[in-house]
């Protein structure tokens, strides 16, 4: 299976850790698409920085639109403020890395 | 390369320091044009400084009116003041008569209809057919989508895919708009557009209704509203001593 690799930015007031970030991605996909959408997804958090607000996230290389739909309606967190963008998409976790991480 | 466009950030026109980070946030997430709502009296020094601050973060603003008239006469007589001093002229219709004067009415850019009182959402096939012989674009804000869940959102997607299918039927362009009022409610042009996908927007034309569209009407209003602009099809091109020439 082809997939995709996806980087996140999210804006919060406060820190948010993995655990609750990573409810909220499948909460979301859960609330938009329902079980059966949810399993087509194939979404794994590989990445996480709590103190940068990073993140990167995996799914199936079909299904990029639905995850990022279902990122973009995350807006809160344990009832606080929180937004997410998707910063780029890559094939490779390699690729990914070197076009938002190297140094310039 | 595609330059998007948020044309109605509702930033704070009290809360300068608000102001600035909602209109940086525009410009990181990729925006290169920004449409700010400014109230019918708006004063010069408040829209000179919205521009500096666009232009200090390399984004062109432009200047929206939002109409909210109660009758359709209301709406001529807002249309002829306020035409030639905004951009942008976009109607909120919150009763069918004015949905119908502002679908026919060529001075009106953008109509728009209340995303969560769905009594009030009149954008049937009378009023796109309408809207399809003047210049109106249908409006849809993404505030009101992201903001609310459950039976509330399922109905306003329901709606939304209903109205873009007459949209799309008769031609009449769709806007993608933020609506935000802050950066929470802000996202990326792209991930905009795969929202957009839940009521059944091709991606193309989702990207579409976030670029061209609103560019088109923006180049169009400027035109109009500058100096050498005469009439539809006729504009000066040389003046006084270039005439002879």
């Amino acid at each position: 299976m082809r997939r995709r690799y996806l980087l996140l930015k999210i804006e919060s007031l406060q820190e948010i850790d993995e655990k609750d970030f990573r409810n909220a991605v499948w909460d979301a996909v859960l609330r938009l698409f329902g079980e059966y959408g949810a399993s087509k997804t194939g979404i794994a958090l590989i990445d996480y920085d709590v103190a940068k607000k990073y993140a990167i996230i995996r799914c199936a290389h079909t299904e990029v639109d639905m995850v990022r739909a279902s990122l973009a309606s995350i807006t809160e967190i344990n009832a606080k403020p929180v937004a997410t963008y998707v910063l780029g998409v890559s094939g490779t976790l390699k690729s990914l890395r070197r076009k938002f991480f190297s140094p310039q | 390369m595609k330059k998007f466009c948020d044309l109605n950030l509702r930033v704070s026109l009290r809360d300068s320091v608000l102001a600035e980070k909602m209109i940086k946030k525009a410009s990181t997430l990729g925006y290169s044009y920004v449409g700010i709502p400014l109230p019918a009296n708006v004063q010069s020094e408040i829209v000179s400084k919205l521009r500096q601050l666009c232009a200090d973060v390399g984004i062109d603003f432009i200047t929206r009116v939002n109409l909210v008239p109660k009758k359709p006469g209301e709406l001529l007589s807002q249309l002829r003041g306020f035409r030639r001093k905004f951009e942008l002229v976009s109607v909120a219709c919150l009763s069918k008569p004015v949905a119908r004067q502002a679908a026919k009415d060529r001075r009106v850019d953008l109509i728009s209809f209340p995303s969560l009182d769905f009594r009030k959402r009149f954008f049937d096939v009378a009023e796109a057919e309408l809207a399809s012989n003047a210049l109106a674009s249908f409006e849809i804000e993404m505030c009101p989508l992201l903001s609310s869940a459950g039976f509330e959102r399922i109905r306003l997607l329901s709606n939304l895919r209903k109205e873009v299918a007459i949209a799309e039927k008769f031609s009449i362009p769709v806007i993608i708009s933020s609506g935000a009022t802050n950066k929470f409610f802000m996202r990326t042009p792209r991930d905009f557009a795969a929202f957009s996908c839940l009521f059944d927007i091709s991606p193309s034309s989702a990207l579409s209704a976030l670029s061209e569209n609103p560019l088109v009407i923006v180049k169009r209003n400027r035109a109009k509203l500058s100096s050498d602009y005469v009439a539809p099809g006729i504009r000066v091109v040389r003046r006084g001593k270039d005439c002879g020439e």
